[in-house]
């Protein structure tokens, strides 16, 4: 009789998520400049989710992250199109990305730009897409 | 001389990659085919880390943790398919 608990699986999953997730944050945030952006930053979250679920399950999961994922896409879409359209106010073409360079404190000096507000809403477009295909197909019954 | 190990390295990972390919076509059981898939994409990370050293950039290391990270979910998957039948349970027992 083998034994059924997969003490292993979840100690390892319980410190790799952070890694995981910190990594998809750094991700993010290197977007403008250099390789990653919201898509990938996104797909390495949905991973990490995708890691929690295989070791514990669905039902534990959505009282960890309470999400709506659904709910998240439209979210996600208002942000980007929100951003885009924002533009046309300020009597430039849409998806016109402002930025500009700002003294903070400890950071030094950083260049804030309105494509990080775009970014994030494809960041949740594709973990909420991604969610929602992989709860749909995984699903037992 | 860099150069030349950094060429004949590169070479020897294509060559196992085909071995590995021929491994999981061809594999008998199930298990082989998932650590052929592992050890694919271990062979990959090996491979970028060598063309960033070839190509002297270092814009691919996110791409090294990224497979590294995508490799991992990947066997975890296959091996939790394997062991238990199902993925994602709705409601596991202790």
């Amino acid at each position: 009789m083998r034994s059924r608990n997969n003490v292993i699986l979840e100690t390892t999953i319980r410190l790799v998520l952070f890694i995981i997730i910190l990594f998809s944050v750094y991700i993010f945030f290197a977007g403008h400049y250099y390789p990653g952006g919201g898509f990938i930053g996104g797909l390495m979250t949905a991973g990490a989710i995708v890691l929690l679920l295989i070791a514990y399950d669905i039902k534990t999961v959505s009282i960890i992250l309470p999400f709506n994922y659904r709910i998240m896409t439209g979210l996600g879409l208002l942000f980007a199109i929100g951003t885009s359209a924002g533009a046309i106010f300020f009597d430039v073409p849409f998806l016109t990305h402002a930025f500009g360079h700002i003294d903070l404190p400890i950071l030094g000096d950083i260049s804030l730009h309105t494509a990080t507000i775009f970014d994030l809403g494809v960041y949740l477009v594709v973990v909420g897409v991604t969610m929602t295909i992989i709860q749909t197909i995984g699903e037992d019954e | 001389m860099l150069d030349t190990v950094i060429h004949v390295a590169l070479f020897c990972l294509a060559l196992s990659m085909i071995g590995l390919i021929y491994r999981v076509i061809k594999g008998p059981s199930i298990p082989d085919r998932v650590i052929a898939l592992d050890a694919i994409g271990i062979n990959l990370i090996a491979i970028i880390a060598l063309t960033s050293i070839v190509l002297k950039t270092n814009a691919f290391l996110e791409v090294i943790l990224l497979i590294g990270i995508l490799a991992f979910i990947g066997t975890v998957a296959f091996s939790k398919y394997l062991e238990k039948g199902v993925i994602f349970e709705r409601e596991r027992d202790r």
